[in-house]
């Protein structure tokens, strides 16, 4: 956790947030993300975010869960508790499929879930700095971090000459805190200067 | 959109090879026909009979499915289809000429008291067995030749009518109010085939034709299994002529977006045709009662074992584990050759599905199926390319056609 200098612009417009996107990305900074009240099909392609590795992950969570449930059944059936269940054999492989089905599924959505809060760092308490109010609303934000060679007054003018309504350079803390937001606008926008 | 291909024009190689289809299967037809279907064994007369009924249900239910593709899709206001809908709409007029052919072979075998294919027809046997007596309300010829000519001819209808609608959008650009009003019009048509496609292809259609075969076994399951079956293989259907005209330089506007999406129908009702051959299975096993377990023993034990669990591995596995990946679903050559395996999966689900209840003891796959098969993917192959170009590709003033046109999944 750190505060750390950004740039940020926001847009009113997809049409003209998208050619922005272009433009700052041509001209050499790194956009840390755009902050969009909606998904907006295409922004991730636009931004040259990568694939996401969720579903691959799903993929492995769901194997897991099939292997515990025919692992922990086929065990519980034959070895250690075998009970003549109607006459049926004890290793009874259709009678198990629905809960191996099951299995499959708790495991890849409970596991899928969890690894997007974590990816996301998203948890109950878990705050994070807002860049613009509006971003909820009707607003697309973007932020570009800062490093030691970035000047700052010169990509706001950029971002300016690309259609931002709105331009702005923010201190604010990087990552995430514990915090309500009944509590004040000083856990919300943890912000150092203008 | 002035560069848009929107005359498409049958490639002499495709009629060839269509012509040659229907040369050779019409051979094998023919020579079954008058060999066995003629014959005086009855064994023989079941044989025929039944492999050509398979056949022509099969792709009857696989040409119709297409149709109520564009119906759901029609009601739910999709877009993303709009692109290829002329390649559906074209095999759906494919149901008039299999339903014709469906029709004339079950009133034969109707007419002609086949009751080694279907055992209601035996008054007399009926007449002794409380189980047969108490369907007779349902299983009885009048009763059949009426619902099946019902069924056929509605759904050549309604299927018109919605290709009918379909064409309007061919002609003059429409401002707000005549898209509004067409496409509550589009949906009310649409409307009709549904209602119509839910009390026969997804409930009595396969009681009657396939399931009364075994007259005295039912299952509950087993026209949503039917239906699982032919809509999937619809699906690939549909894929296989996408792929096929835009290899052909066609279809311009439809991409890799719109074959995920396609790909995904067949890879989940793939999986939902699991689901209901499993239900079916799994029910039936676990109950273990003789009367229900008549229909399994000789699928599961007997000979028909090999193409039973082939069935399973074509239908299931394979497009569980090699459609699985979003890559797979875009690849134009990798989504081709999982529809033609999907056909020949469901094609050979449908052959177990009556041959393993006529013929029980011995597999007779063979040149009668194949022959026949031949006939009619060379009918189909002829008759979708010339329905294809007796109109615009595109149809180019559809509200939807712009959302289609920037689908992205």
């Amino acid at each position: 956790m750190a505060q750390k200098k950004f740039v940020v612009g926001c847009f009113d417009d997809e049409k003209v947030l998208f050619p922005a996107v272009k433009q700052v990305r041509t001209a050499g900074y790194k956009i840390k993300d755009v902050y969009t009240p909606f998904p907006v099909h295409g922004l991730d392609h636009a931004l040259g975010m990568r694939e996401t590795s969720l579903h691959t992950a799903g993929f492995i969570y769901g194997i897991t869960g099939t292997t515990t449930a025919i692992s922990c059944i086929s065990w519980i059936f034959t070895k250690d508790w075998p009970l003549n269940i109607g006459g049926k054999p004890h290793f009874a492989l259709p009678a198990w499929i629905p809960i191996i089905f099951e299995l499959t599924v708790l495991f890849a959505a409970v596991g899928m879930v969890m690894t997007f809060m974590w990816l996301c760092q998203m948890a109950p308490g878990v705050k994070k700095h807002h860049f613009h109010k509006r971003a909820t609303d009707d607003l697309f934000v973007m932020v570009i971090e800062c490093t030691e060679k970035t000047n700052a007054e010169d990509l706001k003018a950029l971002l300016a000459s690309n259609g931002a309504v709105e331009t702005d350079i923010q201190v604010a803390e990087d990552g995430w805190w514990f915090g309500t937001y009944d509590n004040d606008d000083d856990n919300l926008y943890k912000q150092v200067a203008h | 959109m002035a560069s848009i291909k929107e005359q498409f024009e049958i490639p002499g190689k495709l009629k060839t090879w269509a012509y040659a289809l229907i040369g050779i299967g019409g051979v094998a037809l023919l020579y079954g026909m008058f060999t066995q279907g003629f014959s005086t064994d009855e064994h023989e007369q079941v044989h025929f009979w039944g492999t050509l009924m398979y056949n022509t249900i099969f792709w009857t239910l696989v040409t119709n499915a297409a149709m109520f593709f564009l119906c759901f899709s029609t009601m739910a206001q999709a877009a993303w289809m709009q692109s290829f809908r002329r390649i559906a709409e074209a095999i759906s007029t494919l149901v008039p000429v299999f339903g014709s052919i469906t029709f004339a072979v079950l009133i034969y075998v109707v007419v002609s008291e086949k009751h080694h294919i279907y055992h209601w027809l035996d008054a007399a046997a009926v007449a002794k067995d409380p189980i047969l007596k108490g369907k007779a309300g349902f299983l009885n010829p009048t009763f059949f030749i009426i619902w099946t000519t019902l069924a056929i001819t509605l759904w050549s209808y309604f299927g018109y009518r919605m290709r009918q609608i379909s064409r309007e959008a061919d002609e003059n650009p429409m401002d707000a109010e005549t898209a509004k009003s067409f496409n509550i019009r589009s949906m009310t048509r649409s409307g009709f085939f549904l209602v119509w496609f839910g009390l026969t292809v997804a409930s009595t259609i396969p009681w009657l034709w396939l399931m009364s075969i075994d007259a005295h076994w039912y299952s509950t399951m087993y026209s949503w299994y039917t239906f699982a079956s032919s809509f999937v293989a619809g699906m690939a259907l549909i894929a296989l002529w996408v792929i096929y005209a835009k290899n052909k330089g066609y279809l311009e506007l439809t991409n890799s977006e719109h074959l995920h999406d396609i790909a995904k129908f067949m890879f989940a009702f793939s999986i939902f045709w699991t689901y209901l051959w499993f239900s079916q299975y799994m029910l039936i096993w676990y109950a273990n009662i003789p009367e229900e377990t008549v229909y399994f023993k000789h699928r599961v034990q007997g000979a028909y074992k090999p193409i039973f669990f082939l069935n399973l591995v074509v239908n299931f596995l394979a497009p569980l584990i090699i459609l699985m990946k979003r890559s797979a679903k875009r690849n134009f050559t990798l989504v081709a050759f999982m529809a033609v395996l999907i056909l020949f999966g469901h094609w050979i689900d449908f052959y177990q599905m009556v041959m393993g209840s006529l013929m029980k003891d011995h597999v007779t796959l063979g040149w009668l199926d194949f022959g026949i098969l031949g006939f009619f993917v060379g009918v189909l192959i002829l008759m979708v390319a010339r329905s294809l170009a007796s109109k615009p590709l595109i149809a180019k003033n559809h509200p939807f056609l712009k959302e289609s046109i920037i689908h992205q999944v």
